[in-house]
């Protein structure tokens, strides 16, 4: 379980987190929801170790993650998918993937693994030779996140995966999030796509300039008027 | 003619090397970090006065090891002294801080050699005199372009098939994601500075082979003309760095042997001295490649898919 505990982050001067709680349950997928500027992405580059907290704690099993180097939290099981897709243009399909696993050395694992990915998706062993520039948005997607599970994450924390994709692209890419979930994955999901993340999360929480104002099961949020209005465009 | 002529291309190739060397250090470190790094041929300088102190003192076999292995700890220091600290700093920063370790280390060199011309040790083999489609020449100019081109397929083997070589494409594009990876960027601009001072090493010795000495600014003109060579290449591109150190080398000698081999031809009846513009032709490319085509032969696209 993730604990994050009175986070408070700051950014040159501009108070992106300012007390921070939430909880992460083992086996859920949790969303954060927001507006733009709200400090959504602040919260994820935090606990990947990105950014520096001012103060607060941020807990994984226990363990403080707080002054960790990057390398050690990803060793600790939790992989980010970042914001953009991020892929790396100048690999080809199958370096991302390996390099995804690049902390491990079980040449085995990474081999079956590979095989885990293409299976979930199907697009990317077609395309494992070209390089990950020449793939489509959607696609990029899917190599972000298979080059996250690379990594063989307990917990995946994923930026904005709906960003600038075609609503059928990012139904293909919720129905990827709940397939990894099923396999044993905890998800903490960020998402401007309010209606999709609510449908999709176990837990929600609404993140506005900074602080928590609102949590309970996506299902409570989506019936909730205030977030209707402000979110969800009705 | 062709009899005139081939003396100095096989001398151009061979100088094309030798540029090619250093070169591929300039392009990798501007690959990575966008670094100019202007300490580069001042740390090509030092290998060659390291070589001169330590061939007086010991067995060629202990000092030419020892002083590829010091050059390299010398570019890896320069790294971590001088560039790490400002890894947040803007570029023009770390760009000023080579520019300081540059003068530094020529400076140093002239406090130690107090300016003095030092004589370059005779290597025995690669120094003696060959003679080849009937010229002479030493044994240097024939092997550095064969030793050039297989360091480069070495090279160009560890980026594209290994673990650290992949790790290296992915920093160069995107700092943020690769550490996200689990991939430490200091080790892999270390590694990055390791394998460019390596190589230069290895050129310092067959440059300074065919020349009298080294003095503290040796280093300045070969480090430009390489840096030039990268940039006509592309910079950022090994394949482009070799190519356009090869194609500087060869039209830099043809220049020197431009007067020989026209009064040869016929053409004119005395010296010109057209030998004079060699280094200039090399600055004069620099300025119309810039103008024309800025991302060189090979250069990275900035059209990337985002």
């Amino acid at each position: 379980m993730l604990e994050v505990k009175d986070l408070h982050v700051s950014y040159g001067g501009i108070r992106a987190l300012r007390g921070v709680n939430l909880e992460v349950p083992d086996g859920k997928i949790v969303t954060l929801i927001g507006a733009n500027g709200a400090g959504k992405s602040t919260m994820l580059r935090t606990i990947s170790g990105l950014v520096k907290a001012e103060s607060g704690s941020v807990l994984y099993n226990g363990k403080e993650l707080i002054g960790m180097p990057i390398n050690k939290i990803l060793e600790e099981g939790i992989a980010m998918v970042p914001e953009g897709r991020r892929v790396f243009t100048n690999l080809t399909v199958l370096e991302n993937l390996k390099i995804g696993a690049y902390l491990r050395n079980d040449k085995a694992g990474i081999q079956k693994d590979i095989e885990w990915v293409y299976e979930l998706f199907p697009r990317l062993q077609e395309r494992s030779w070209q390089m990950a520039g020449t793939l489509s948005g959607g696609e990029q997607q899917m190599l972000a996140v298979g080059r996250a599970l690379m990594s063989r994450p307990k917990l995946m924390m994923m930026d904005e995966p709906s960003l600038g994709l075609a609503p059928l692209v990012v139904k293909g890419i919720f129905d990827i999030i709940r397939e990894i979930n099923r396999q044993g994955v905890t998800v903490l999901l960020i998402e401007q796509n309010a209606n999709m993340a609510l449908k999709t999360a176990d837990l929600a929480y609404v993140l506005e300039t900074g602080e928590i104002t609102l949590q309970g099961s996506g299902a409570e949020l989506l019936t909730n008027e205030a977030i209707k209005k402000a979110y969800l465009g009705e | 003619m062709a009899k005139t002529i081939l003396p100095y291309i096989i001398s151009g190739i061979s100088v094309g090397g030798q540029y090619a060397l250093i070169a591929i250090g300039y392009t990798m470190v501007y690959g990575i970090l966008r670094l100019i790094n202007f300490a580069h041929g001042d740390v090509f300088m030092v290998a060659g006065l390291m070589m001169v102190y330590m061939a007086a003192s010991m067995p060629l076999y202990i000092a030419i090891p020892l002083m590829i292995v010091l050059t390299v700890l010398l570019g890896f220091l320069i790294e971590r002294v001088a560039y790490r600290p400002l890894r947040t700093a803007p570029r023009m920063s770390v760009m000023i801080s080579a520019i300081g370790v540059s003068y530094l280390i020529q400076n140093l060199a002239l406090y130690i050699t107090g300016g003095l011309n030092k004589n370059y040790p005779t290597i025995p083999w690669i120094s003696d005199r060959v003679t080849v489609f009937g010229m002479e020449t030493s044994r240097v100019t024939i092997i550095t372009p064969f030793l050039t081109i297989i360091l480069v397929v070495l090279l160009v083997q560890l980026i594209n098939h290994t673990k650290i070589g992949m790790a290296m494409r992915a920093v160069s594009l995107n700092f943020e994601t690769s550490q996200l990876m689990g991939i430490r960027i200091n080790n892999v601009i270390s590694a990055t500075f390791i394998i460019g001072t390596f190589l230069a090493a290895v050129g310092s010795m067959l440059f300074f082979t065919n020349y009298p000495g080294v003095v503290p600014t040796s280093g300045a003109m070969p480090g430009l003309k390489a840096f030039v060579a990268a940039v006509f290449g592309g910079i950022g591109s090994i394949p482009g760095a070799v190519i356009g150190a090869f194609i500087i080398g060869i039209a830099e000698s043809l220049i020197k042997g431009l007067d020989t081999i026209l009064i040869v031809q016929g053409t004119i009846s005395e010296q010109i001295g057209f030998a004079t513009f060699s280094d200039a032709f090399t600055f004069i490319l620099l300025i119309i490649v810039l103008v024309f085509k800025p991302t060189g032969l090979f250069g990275e696209k900035t059209t990337d898919k985002v």
